[in-house]
């Protein structure tokens, strides 16, 4: 249940959004010249970290205009929302914490575990 | 009438208002304000149900929402609840409960043959017994373990009660209202914050309500009722009893059931049971207290053992004594305030504790009153079957190994205190990684990733003092980042006992040569020996010892247990708490009922219902509806005793003979505005755009980026830059977003608008080769000549002074047209088509012969178009544009699509032109093939042709083209049928398309 900040309506709940996967992945300007790997990789392959991330959103249920967030999908921590067309800031920009509601450890899954004294 | 454990004083009940309710089928009596336990207690009940797994007889452990053992099953029929906790159950008139897991009664159960077998059940005995055959565990073994060891059981009729959710945002949540909730609530309320308290009993006070201690002036008990009143007159306060947060999710989301009906004697016929919230909190301030734990001894789970903190609830807050000849076992100083209690109001209790000696002032208040004391002793064991009767006592030797010596002491209830475990579920949920605390042995919160703060003894801080300053200040302090208005409130001051330290040793040992069952958890029937054979088989992560042994894993989720089980662990396997962890706290804190979660959305409000304007007529005229996505549609018109295919039948040979009528209001309507338009168009659909005259409209087909068929419909150029698109029924909203997602994502720089108008539009399909003839007399003034309105030509008409748009197209692929007008004179525009086409013999049709006339002259539908196909296998290449790029065209070029071997859509007739083929049946060249039978194709659509009147089908097939003449099989193993079918065109009515042009 993420809050999220439409840059063009305000904050609503994500019940008003749909997520659109991964965002800059971008239409190949002549796709008859791209071979079949390229062509794939654009249609099908996203990035799937476990950290920060840059994601598309609309608001559906809303003004239905597109935009772009950056989140941290450990933390579900929204770090940055800015429109379409607007430059992208550095991801290097954010401090990856790496950290999640369950209490997972920062690799891997289970119990976190404190080594003996 | 008599209660015989009720004391005279004491109690915030109601003694003049006596209330009746039945248990197990007997009537008993209780008090205003009392909850089911405390009423059954009051008469003397303690027996409540059996264990879990070995049907050993249970009674209360506590006074509250950690209660393991006393879930109860409550009234009968529709409004049957299982898993109720009795200690959560407000009494009400003619309430009625039952005990769960036992039969024939709670006395005498037959399970409990379960207990004398129980070394042929330890932990994992599921796993390693229900193992082979397969086959047997879905017929059975899970019933056989389901009937053994069943919780309660679900009601098998629809909930008769209402519920409803509310959406709530606030600066400030405040979960909880002890002494630290109701400080942190005033002090952020007086700093200028919009406060919601939320309190999940009925009263508010939290500890205040039970102990004896003083702030300014007043008791606690008053401090806590003025405090509230205080609250409840501030306009930024809102304060809600009978609520209990119960999960606590991302970007501070809490959510929140109130019980707003249940504890009502006779309530409004609309009053809903319960309303969830969600509320939005800018901070949350967790004060949920913290939670006795039992000691672990021999037989520590018989009938009147439970808590020392509950046995101490039951008289302050509801006047019970939970026996008469009380033995108090501690390791603390806490449960020396039950024993003064009992003591005040008259019983002798015996305390046992297992330490040397305590400075506490509560110890000393105790030996003041001349309550008897063993230090440096233990309870080893109980004695008694339904209920106890004595304790074996000992002195504990040295090293807490063994005890020195035995006695037997009578007794008719066990009060165990084992320290307090801080209520942390909420914190931990919240992302904030616990950390244990060494002094008081539990976990408490360390470091927050929400806009979380927990104080009070949630954050292991038992005392008033500590708890009153945490509660004023931290409710200042996270009001003042959000309101600044520097408004400090002080906290009062505040009196209490002094409490000495703990001891921690809370797993007793047993007397030598004896194997006794020492119980964890309670309500999952976990044993001490179960968890030392868990580890014993080379079970490490606490979280594979829970899932093996199901430690912590029934509907109380180990609110008891958790902590004992862990230390255990830690102490077999000889490592530090921290060391082993814990495990993951997950919603909701306690059990909600699903109804609350559902809300309003049931039968008709689960999702909205869309009507066409000519809904009315259609109901009037006999139409039986079918779903449509949210759409309901006229499936067929019925007349007399006809069934659907009669209907269909009939309706679809009216529109091959005379004229036909439609409702396709459903179908997407999209208003398409901008210079870019025709290019935008020329990108989506796969033909060419760019040369549409103003005035025609065209058929397009749109693809996914993948390169399958997304839909399709037919597009009319209204003036140079506006276009007017119809989608199918099923996809106009995902088409609509794939527009909007091009324009706004991959193309910004085109300059084109678009906008639903599905609802905006009433359509009519009128179709048939009078339709021309129909059409004249709609529209007297225009040309509707074939040359004059020719196939897939658009007029804006007037019909009779109304606006109507009106294009020739057909997907009956009869000569037909399709007239729009706006929605509200959607009813003029039918009853004016009917009126005048009644001398050609208009008929109204429904979807099903809709679905009939498109069948049979092979056009495609939804159940072509199912997401797997591509253009070619609907022979819709031609419809591929060579010279421009569109979505989804490069997709085609990638091996598999090009494989000239693909499946093709074909027409199929059974041989002996009788039997109609199921849809869903496979295509196989041999029936009696041995299985797998090698698949060559699927039936997409059957109908009965209108036009030659016997069956045919439209179908997917491998190499379908090659295949025409050819005879295979369809098989339809869910109908048990087998059909030998000839393979045909797909085009079977009118293949060279001459009608819909004539």
């Amino acid at each position: 249940m993420l809050l999220i900040n439409c840059p063009y309506c305000g904050e609503r709940d994500q019940s008003e959004f749909t997520n659109g996967g991964e965002a800059h992945v971008a239409r190949p300007k002549d796709p008859d010249q791209v071979n079949d790997r390229e062509w794939s990789e654009y249609v099908f392959v996203r990035a799937n970290p476990k950290g920060i991330y840059y994601e598309r959103w609309v608001h559906t249920h809303g003004c239905k205009k597109w935009f772009n967030a950056i989140r941290d999908t450990s933390t579900d921590e929204i770090l940055k929302i800015y429109k379409i067309g607007e430059t992208p800031p550095l991801i290097k920009r954010f401090k990856n914490t790496l950290r999640s509601p369950s209490g997972e450890p920062d690799v891997g899954s289970g119990n976190f575990t404190v080594k003996k004294p | 009438m008599t209660q015989k454990y009720r004391l005279d004083k004491e109690g915030y009940i109601n003694r003049k208002k006596s209330i009746s309710f039945k248990f197990n089928g007997k009537k008993y009596f209780g008090y205003h304000g009392d909850t089911l336990a405390s009423a059954l207690l009051a008469n003397g009940i303690h027996l409540v149900g059996r264990s879990f797994k070995y049907h050993r007889p249970r009674g209360f452990i506590g006074s509250k929402e950690d209660e393991p053992n006393a879930k109860v099953q409550l009234y009968n029929g529709a409004k049957t609840e299982p898993n109720a906790v009795a200690t959560e159950v407000e009494l009400v008139e003619g309430l009625v409960a039952k005990s769960q897991n036992c039969w024939p009664s709670v006395s005498f159960d037959f399970g409990a043959i379960n207990n004398f077998l129980s070394k042929f059940f330890p932990a994992g005995f599921y796993y390693k017994t229900f193992m082979w055959p397969k086959s047997f565990w879905h017929k059975i073994y899970e019933p056989i373990i389901r009937k053994a060891a069943g919780l309660g059981v679900a009601p098998l009729k629809p909930d008769p009660d209402r519920y409803e959710h509310k959406f709530e945002h606030c600066d400030v949540l405040v979960v909880g209202s002890g002494p630290s909730g109701l400080g942190s609530a005033l002090a952020a309320a007086k700093n200028g914050a919009r406060v919601i308290l939320a309190e999940d009993k009925s009263k508010f006070g939290g500890s205040l309500l039970t102990d004896q201690v003083t702030i300014g002036n007043k008791t606690g008990k008053e401090w806590a009722d003025e405090t509230v009143e205080q609250l409840k007159s501030m306009p930024n306060v809102v304060i809600k009893n009978r609520s209990q947060v119960f999960g606590y999710y991302d970007h501070n989301m809490m959510v929140m059931f109130e019980r707003t009906k249940d504890h009502i004697e006779s309530p409004n016929k609309y009053t809903p049971r319960q309303k969830l919230w969600y509320i939005r909190a800018k901070e949350v301030l967790v004060s949920t207290g913290s939670i006795e734990r039992p000691l672990i001894f021999g037989n520590n789970d018989r009938p009147g053992i439970l808590l020392a903190s509950a046995a101490k609830e039951y008289i302050k807050k509801y006047g019970v004594l939970v026996g008469k000849k009380p033995v108090i076992f501690t390791n603390n100083d806490s449960a020396y305030d039950a024993a003064i209690e009992f003591k005040k109001n008259g019983i002798n209790p015996l305390v046992v504790d297992i330490r040397k000696n305590s400075e506490g002032t509560a110890v000393k208040e105790a030996k003041d009153l001349g309550v008897n004391i063993k230090f440096s002793h233990a309870v080893a064991n109980t004695k008694g079957y339904l209920r106890v009767s004595s304790a074996t006592v000992g002195k504990l030797n040295n090293d807490k190994s063994g005890y020195e010596n035995l006695e037997n002491i009578p007794c008719d209830c066990i009060c165990v205190s084992g320290n307090w475990t801080p209520t942390v579920h909420l914190a931990s949920q919240s992302g904030n990684k616990l950390k244990f605390d060494e002094i008081i042995s539990a976990f408490i919160p360390n470091q927050s990733h929400q806009n979380e703060t927990t104080i009070g003894s949630a954050n292991g801080s038992f005392t008033l003092k500590k708890s009153l300053e945490d509660g004023f200040n931290k409710g200042f302090e996270v009001s003042n980042k959000l309101t600044k208005k520097n408004i400090k409130s002080d906290p009062p001051t505040s009196n209490e006992k002094s409490y000495d330290n703990y001891e921690k040793f809370w797993c007793m040992p047993l007397p030598e040569n004896k194997k006794y069952k020492r119980c964890v958890d309670f309500q999952n029937d976990v044993y001490v020996s179960d968890i030392e054979l868990a580890i014993r088989e080379g079970f490490r992560s606490i979280e594979h010892v829970k899932r093996y042994t199901t430690l912590g894993m029934a509907t109380d989720q180990g609110k008891t247990s958790n902590l004992n089980g862990l230390q255990l662990v830690s102490n077999i396997e000889n490592k530090i708490v921290p060391e082993v962890g814990h495990t993951t706290f997950r919603p909701p804190y306690t059990p909600v009922t699903i109804g609350t979660i559902v809300g309003r959305e049931v039968g008709k409000h689960y999702r909205p219902t869309r009507k066409s304007p000519m809904h009315s007529w259609h109901e009037k005229n006999n139409a039986v509806f079918v779903d449509a996505g949210l759409w309901l549609r006229p499936r067929y018109y019925k007349q007399g005793n006809e069934t659907l295919q009669q209907a269909a039948k009939r309706e679809g040979a009216n529109v091959r003979k005379n004229v036909g009528i439609c409702d396709v209001t459903s179908l997407g309507k999209i208003d398409i505005k901008g210079p870019d338009s025709a290019e935008f168009l020329n990108r989506v659909y796969t033909n060419a755009w760019m040369k549409l005259p103003v005035g025609k409209a065209r058929y397009g087909v749109m693809l996914r980026e993948d390169g399958i068929v997304f839909d399709d419909g037919t597009t009319t150029r209204i003036s140079e830059n506006h276009f007017h698109m119809t989608t199918t029924t099923a996809q106009a909203v995902n088409v609509l977003a794939h527009l909007e997602y091009y324009l706004q994502v991959v193309w910004p720089e085109l300059d084109v608008n678009v906008l639903s108008t599905t609802e905006q539009w009433a359509g009519a399909a009128v179709a048939g080769p009078k339709s021309r003839e129909l059409l004249k007399k709609l529209f007297p003034e225009t040309d509707v000549s074939n040359e004059g309105f020719p196939f897939m030509g658009f007029k804006e008409e007037n019909l009779f002074g109304i606006p109507a748009r009106v294009f020739r197209i057909s997907f009956s692929g009869e000569l037909a047209y399709e007239i729009n007008v706006e929605s509200n004179h959607g009813i003029f525009m039918w009853e004016k088509i009917m009126n005048l086409g009644k001398s050609m013999g208009i008929q109204p049709y429904g979807t099903e012969a809709l679905s009939t006339l498109r069948i049979e002259m092979g056009h495609v539908a939804g159940s072509e178009i199912d997401g797997r196909t591509i253009p070619s296998d609907l022979s819709l290449e031609g419809m591929l544009s060579k010279k421009k790029d569109f979505v989804g065209k490069r997709s085609l070029n990638r091996e598999a699509f090009l494989n000239p071997n693909r499946e093709k859509i074909v027409g199929v007739i059974p041989v002996d032109k009788k039997t109609m083929i199921p849809e869903g049946s496979h295509l196989v060249k041999d029936k009696n093939a041995a299985l797998p039978n090698p698949k060559l194709g699927h039936i997409s659509a059957s109908c009965w042709s209108v036009e030659y009147n016997n069956p045919f089908s439209l179908a997917i097939l491998k190499e379908g083209k090659k295949r025409i003449g050819e005879k295979l099989y369809a098989l339809s193993p869910l109908k048990n049928k087998s059909i030998e079918v000839e393979v045909v065109s797909s085009h079977y009515v009118d293949p060279k398309g001459e009608r819909v042009r004539s």
